[in-house]
Order: structure tokens, then sequence, then C-alpha cells
């Protein structure tokens, strides 16, 4: 067993390198797609798209600033999330708000936008993957091999996101208007919580997140029209292990799946890992049907 | 109802080729939708991993005729077979969580399903599929002969399933069972307090729902010959949602006329554009906006509020 352990030390470390960064992108989408459930109480299964949008977007800053690729980053990284921030804005206010975030209706109203968002961006960038270059270019040397230093800048810049927006929860006025709407929104109204404006401004935020996942992404896998169902479904397997309303859970769920996912990946394959991370699931539901740290909404 | 059937059993007699064959289609992809319906329709449970009733049906048969050499009716059986053990196995997973959740986890699995399918190619031959126009032996009923690709068997056959659905979806929703389901839709808590065992129920919807699918598949792969991994996808789930939404959700009839719309507006649309899902979505969009009774279920609202 230690021979074994000592001649896969290299794959081991890999593997765990790369579940790290995989675990860390993943938490942020998945916490776009949990604050939207915790505070509205609805599905967006646009939400994959939201992530590709901001990983095509950041295609177009870096086409934009031509040859420097440290100022395409810096540029995509604050207008795709305010783009598609606005986008979601313009749903919730055209879309969910006229179907009273029912949510039936909701999730077939998403994936709608699912399909309209996938095939325009189909129409105006192609069916094509694009790479886009990374604005730092250092490999970080290990023992046994040079890893990517732009994938460990991601992992940093995601932990730093997610930091943020536990700070914005906390100690904002916003974060605590979401807070108290996602107890109980009712109550929140009566006393003086603009709930519709929550509603709007988390269905932004979660768009972002998700974005903003696409921008830090995008270097390492190129940008295709597509590349919103795989995000899609990995944070939906998170959200429902770690329980649906607890961003607690979310977060410890994105670990264990992002991790996972990179062992299996790095000894196995990809598709294997999808198809355990799906079991795994149906593990966690057997045994406790609301998820790890999930409670009961309302 | 009968109306419908009649109708459409003589159309075959009238509609030229093209349409002809395409109406065979409707009629078992409606099949599918029905199989689909009863679940959110009737029961109230969404579930958006329905490819993977189907494909396993078309799969079962598939494999079965393929690999095996069954002819087409056991195959046929081993593919029912195959879909109610899957349907009852998930509904026992599943059905543990409700709304979202169950909507999450169906996902989930529609698309282990698929990975699956992908995964084990030496079997199903992954992503490029099978046909089974050289396996299959013609259907031998009595003293006839059938071939499987014979246009008029072909659409005598799904009109056969779609009637055969609608027929057990009618006796499922005028019996105290689909009462009971009824019930489950509106108010399962109030359903619980009343003494019903909703789980039961709700696995016996999920199970006939699933079956039905599976038979759909079934019956697809041994009409249409191809068996192949894009009928697991995610939009293959989400086409029998389209397809019921659209003609009207909890209606009998409706799955039929919205598989039978969508089928001609995605021909007419993909004649000037590549990207007719948008035209899709902007339907699911404006659908749930203005009309999620759906077209059947506004006719019943408006004019014939006994339709079932």
């Amino acid at each position: 067993m230690l021979v074994w352990f000592e001649d896969n030390v290299a794959l081991l470390f890999l593997a765990l390198l790369d579940g790290t960064v995989t675990a860390f992108v993943l938490a942020l989408i998945a916490l776009g797609l949990s604050l939207v459930f915790g505070v509205m109480r609805v599905v967006n299964v646009a939400h994959g798209e939201f992530f590709m949008l901001g990983a095509v977007l950041a295609w177009a800053c870096f086409h934009f600033t031509g040859n420097m690729p440290l100022l395409g980053f810096l540029l995509a990284l604050i207008v795709a999330p305010v783009l598609v921030g606005g986008l979601a804005m313009l749903s919730d206010r055209f879309i969910l708000h006229r179907i009273q975030y029912n949510p039936e209706s909701t999730i077939v109203a998403t994936i709608g936008l699912l399909y309209i968002i996938q095939q325009l961006v189909l129409s105006f960038f192609g069916p094509e993957a694009r790479p886009v270059e990374a604005p730092i270019y250092f490999r970080v040397q290990f023992p046994w091999f040079g890893y990517s230093g732009y994938k460990l800048i991601v992992a940093v810049l995601s932990g730093f996101l997610l930091l943020l927006t536990w700070f914005l929860m906390v100690r904002s006025k916003l974060g605590l208007y979401m807070r108290a709407t996602q107890q109980d929104a009712e109550i929140a109204q009566t006393f003086g919580v603009p709930t519709r404006s929550v509603y709007s401004k988390v269905f932004a935020i979660g768009a972002g997140l998700a974005a903003l996942a696409g921008v830090l992404v995008v270097p390492i896998r190129q940008a295709d029209y597509l590349m919103g169902l795989e995000p899609l479904l990995l944070s939906f397997i998170v959200v429902i292990i770690g329980g649906l309303g607890s961003l607690r859970g979310t977060l410890v769920a994105a670990f264990i799946v992002g991790i996972s996912d990179g062992f299996i990946s790095v000894f196995y394959e990809p598709t294997l890992a999808k198809m355990l991370a799906t079991v795994l699931v149906a593990a966690v539901l057997i045994v406790k049907p609301t998820g790890l740290f999930g409670e009961e909404p309302g | 109802m009968a109306g419908v059937l009649l109708l459409l059993f003589v159309l075959q007699f009238i509609l030229p080729a093209y349409h002809h064959s395409t109406f065979s289609k409707i009629m078992v992809l409606a099949s599918y939708a029905m199989g689909f319906n009863i679940l959110l329709g009737y029961t109230g449970l969404m579930s958006l991993g329905h490819a993977m009733f189907f494909s396993t049906g078309m799969y079962a048969t598939g494999i079965s005729v393929y690999h095996f050499g069954y002819t087409g009716i056991p195959a046929l059986g081993i593919g029912v077979l195959c879909t109610v053990l899957v349907s009852m196995l998930l509904g026992l997973v599943a059905l543990r969580t409700s709304g979202v959740s169950f909507l999450i986890v169906t996902l989930m699995f529609g698309q282990a399903v698929f990975l699956s399918i992908l995964y084990f190619d030496q079997f199903t031959l992954g992503q490029d599929g099978f046909t089974l126009t050289k396996e299959l032996e013609p259907l031998v009923l009595g003293n006839a002969s059938y071939s499987y690709t014979d246009p008029t068997f072909k659409y005598n056959a799904a009109w056969f399933l779609f009637a055969l659905s609608l027929v057990i979806t009618n006796i499922l929703i005028l019996s105290p069972i689909g009462r009971v389901l009824i019930a489950i839709r509106e108010n399962e808590e109030r359903t619980q307090m009343l003494g019903y065992n909703t789980y039961l129920y709700k696995l016996f919807a999920m199970t006939l729902s699933g079956a039905l699918s599976g038979l759909a598949g079934s019956v697809h792969a041994l009409l249409f010959s191809y068996v192949g991994a894009t009928f697991a996808e995610i939009h293959h789930s989400i086409a029998p949602l389209l397809w019921t939404l659209l003609g009207g959700v909890g209606t009998t009839l409706g799955p039929l006329l919205g598989t039978g719309i969508m089928h001609y507006l995605i021909d007419f649309t993909s004649g000037w554009t590549s990207a007719y899902l948008l035209i899709v979505g902007a339907i699911l969009v404006l659908l749930v906006i203005g009309a999620p009774q759906g077209l059947m279920g506004l006719v019943r609202q408006k004019r014939f509020p006994w339709l079932p």
C-alpha cells in the first residue's frame, strides 16, 4: 500500500491541486445558485448560461484589448458581472416577477431563458470553442511537476470573492435584507424590507458570481456556447448535497464534490466522476433527504 | 376522445407520405409525453429526467434485438420490464424529496443514465448508436407477417400505442387512484391527513409514468430503427415538458396537441434559422407567463369544463 502511495504521490498531489481549483470555482458558481434559491425560493436553470456568458464576454474583452491579456482580464472582471447581472435584473423584472416566483413556472421560464441565451450566443459567437490567453503565465515548480500558476491564482481569487460575498451577507444592509427575506419574506416585508428590489439584486448577484467564475475559468478552458451545462449540473449536485437553502452546506459540498471530482478524473475518467457524484447524491438523499445542512424552507 | 382516435385512424389514408411518417412519429412521442403528463399533470411532480425512461425502454429493446436476436414482441416486453424496474428504483430514491429537490434529482439521474450509455459503449455503441433494420425480423401475427419498416404498419402501430396510452390515462384519472393522485397534486399534506399513504401513490404514479414512457421508447426503437444516445440527453427530457405545457398539462389530449404543434413549428422554423431552439425558448417563456395551462387547458377553461 505504501509503495503505491509513493509511486503515485505526484498524481495524488496533482489531483489534490486540480480538485481544489475545481472546488473553489464550483463553490463560486453554486453559491450564486444557492443564494437565489435561499432568498427567492426559485431554481434558476439558466444559471449555467450566466457562467457561459461571463466566459464569452471575457473572450470579447480579451479580443478587444488585443495584445494585453492582463488588461483584458481586468476589464472582463468588471464588464462581465455587470452586464450579466444587468441581464439577470431584466429577467427578474420582466419574467420572474410576472409569474410571481412560482417555483414550477420559474423552472420552465428559466429553461426557456437557457435556450434563448444559448442560441443567441450561438448566433453571434458561433459554435466553435475559442481559447483565451491567461493574463499571467508562470509555472510553480513542485518537486514532481510544474503547475500552472494561473490556476492557483484562480483558486485564490475565488476564495477572495467568496469571502467578499460572506462579508456582504454578514455586514452590509443588503446582506441583512437578504437574510431577513430568506428567513421569512412576508414578515420581512412588514418590517419594511423592500423585498422586490432585494429579489432583483439577489438574482443579479447570483448571476454576477457565475459570470465571474466564467471569467476566471476561461483561460483554463476555452469558451464555447455549450459550456454552461456541466457547471449547472455540478452546481445542482452541490446544492442538493449541501442542502437547499444552506450557504454553509453549499460551500462544504462544493469542496467534497470538487476534490472528489479531481481525484476520480485524474485516476479514472471524468465521465465516471460525474456518475459517481450522482450516486453520492442518491446516498445523501437516502440518509438525509434535506441534504447535509439542509433546512425545510418556510 | 373516441372522435380523435377515429380521426387519426382515418387520416392515414389521406395524408401524403411525408406527413404520414411525421404523424407516426408524433403519435409515438405523444405517448411519451402522455407518460410524462401522468406524473406532472395529474400527480403534480415535475421530472426533468424522463429521457432516462424513454431511453431505457429504447436501449433494452434495441440491445435485445441487436445483441441477442430477440424478435419484436419479446424485445418490447423486455423493454417495458426494464423500464418498470428502473422507474420503481428511481422512485424509491427520488420520492424522498419533492418539489425542487425532486426536479434536480431526476435531472441528475437522467444525466447519469446518459453518461452510462456513453461509458458502456461496448454494448450501447455510445454516441453513434445503432440501427435495427437488419436484425429485426418481421412481426408475425397469426398468419400474416408485417415488416416493421412498412409505413402502413408503422402508422397503425403508432396509432395503437397512442390509443393505448389514451385509454390508460383516461382509466387512471377516472379511477379512485387517479382521484387520489389529483388530490396529491392539489394539496399533498391534506391528502396525507386524510389517511392516504401518499408515498405509495406517488411511487405508483412514477412507475406507471416511467413504464409508459419506456413503452414509447421501445416502440420508437422498433418502428424507427435507430437507437442512439441523443434520446437520453437532457433536451429529450425537456421535450415532453415543453409539449405537455404547450398542449395543456393535466389534460389527456394536451400532449398530443403539443407534440404535433411543436414538431411542425420546429420543422417550419428550421427552414430559415439553425437557432430554432431560440423560438422554443421564447415559447416556453411566453407560455409560462401567459398560458400556463396550455392550449387544451385554455379550451377547457373557456368552453368545455368537462374535458378530462
